[in-house]
């Protein structure tokens, strides 16, 4: 009970974008469940959103254009049908995971999310399904320098997740990319890690055939195959499978 | 936070013009990818988009990649904006803000935080985007509903909304008990919800 209660006085925080990456996942999690905090949030953000009241400025014309140019060219999303409570039973499991780890490894990049979405946590819930997973193995690194990364993989669940801790932005104009090792496919690209310290991002791709795990240095936008060398290599102990 | 006191009247406000379009309407057809009621929904909000990214990452230029990238984010999710879940303004602002923060974190420049937190405590100048901004009606009323809210609880809004820093940085800046800004923020922002009459 505690944890709720604390997790309840997130709710402010979490209306301004004002927790951090674990904190925000937790307190989604608890969001999903907690109808009163989904209303709160909502009123607050209405409230914190007046304030940008006494802040608006004239942007430049020429940005009006380049908006409307840019629409042009992306499709607007489908409404989400509603599918009440069949959802989980009728959509399979892989591919819930699938379009939820698009959700999470877009959010330095594109962001697929809605703000007041509770679906995202639907990709919490991967992370979370594989962090407390009976068969999760975990293998970590450390880098020089203090950062540290954890790969958490589920044969059961057939997923990845990678949680980092402190991680240094990659260079101007790189990405992270990561990888999955695939017996008799080699390195198949396995997301793009959204360019924060610590976070914990679900890598796509089935994580019971890999072997391990990699991350690269890769430009903007990610690469089809490693371009350099791993900075990070997770061998997932399976030697000899 | 001399942002968020109240200032003197100034005038009339520049109520005029055609009647404000109906947000969720043009967000609908947008959806249906109506670009011209994108147009139009750009133009009744682009000056608080713009106005709330600046803001936050405080550089023009980052700033409009910013406006550019929510406005981007909104046309295409424009179908997915249920009203049941709150106005049409602040779902746009709530996309806005994530992108400006997300902006400011990834960018990790200790620089630019330094000197912020530097800015934010001296007595500074009027906050030059809020000068600029038009003294509406609402402007007003929310530097009204403002004043409800204890002097550590505006701070630590401010800090987190307009700031973009997480609750435990508010803390430190504050000089509170790591754990208590948290607190200070959601009450700040229940008092102005109520202040406001919004959205309860």
């Amino acid at each position: 009970m505690n944890e709720r209660i604390d997790l309840h006085a997130l709710s402010g925080a979490y209306a301004v974008d004002a927790l951090d990456d674990l904190e925000r996942a937790s307190f989604e999690r608890h969001l999903a469940e907690c109808p009163e905090c989904r209303a709160e949030v909502a009123s607050l953000r209405e409230a914190a959103g007046l304030i940008a009241e006494t802040t608006t400025a004239e942007p430049p014309a020429e940005l009006r254009a380049q908006v409307l140019a840019g629409i042009g060219s992306i499709r607007p999303l489908p409404p989400e049908v509603p599918v009440p409570t069949a959802r989980r039973r009728r959509t399979p499991r892989l591919l819930v995971a699938a379009a939820a780890a698009v959700v999470l490894v877009g959010a330095g990049a594109v962001v697929w999310e809605q703000p007041w979405e509770t679906s995202t946590t639907q990709e919490v819930s991967v992370a979370d399904q594989v962090l407390q997973a009976g068969d999760a193995k975990r293998t970590s690194l450390d880098f020089p320098g203090g950062a540290s990364a954890t790969v958490v993989h589920s044969d059961s669940l057939g997923r990845a997740v990678i949680v980092t801790k402190d991680m240094p932005p990659p260079p101007e104009g790189k990405v992270y990319e990561l990888w999955l090792d695939q017996p008799g496919r080699g390195m198949v690209p396995a997301g793009l890690m959204p360019v924060r310290p610590d976070q914990t991002v679900p890598l796509t791709g089935d994580a019971a055939t890999a072997t391990g795990a990699g991350i690269t240095i890769e430009p903007e936008g990610g690469s089809a195959e490693p371009t350099t060398k791993p900075i990070a290599l997770f061998d997932f102990g399976r030697a000899g499978a | 936070m001399d942002h968020l006191r109240p200032v003197a009247a100034g005038g009339p406000s520049p109520e005029d013009g055609p009647p404000a379009p109906d947000l969720v309407d043009l967000l609908r057809l947008s959806g249906r990818g109506d670009e011209a009621a994108f147009a139009r929904l750009y133009d009744a909000t682009a000056s608080r988009v713009f106005g709330l990214a600046l803001r936050v990452v405080r550089d023009r230029a980052q700033a409009e990649e910013v406006t550019q990238e929510a406005f981007l984010e909104i046309w295409r999710t424009s179908g997915r904006y249920d009203p049941d879940r709150g106005s049409p303004l602040s779902w746009l602002l709530t996309i806005t803000h994530r992108k400006a923060v997300d902006r400011v974190r990834a960018a990790e420049a200790s620089s630019r935080r330094d000197a912020t937190y530097h800015q934010q405590n001296q007595p500074v100048d009027h906050d030059a985007t809020a000068e600029a901004a038009q003294a509406s009606l609402e402007a007003r009323r929310v530097r009204g509903a403002l004043e409800h809210l204890t002097e550590v609880q505006r701070e630590a809004v401010s800090l987190a909304y307009l700031g973009g820093y997480t609750h435990t940085e508010v803390a430190t800046m504050l000089d509170l008990p790591v754990g208590t800004a948290k607190t200070r923020i959601r009450d700040g922002l229940i008092r102005l919800r109520d202040a406001l009459g919004v959205g309860s």
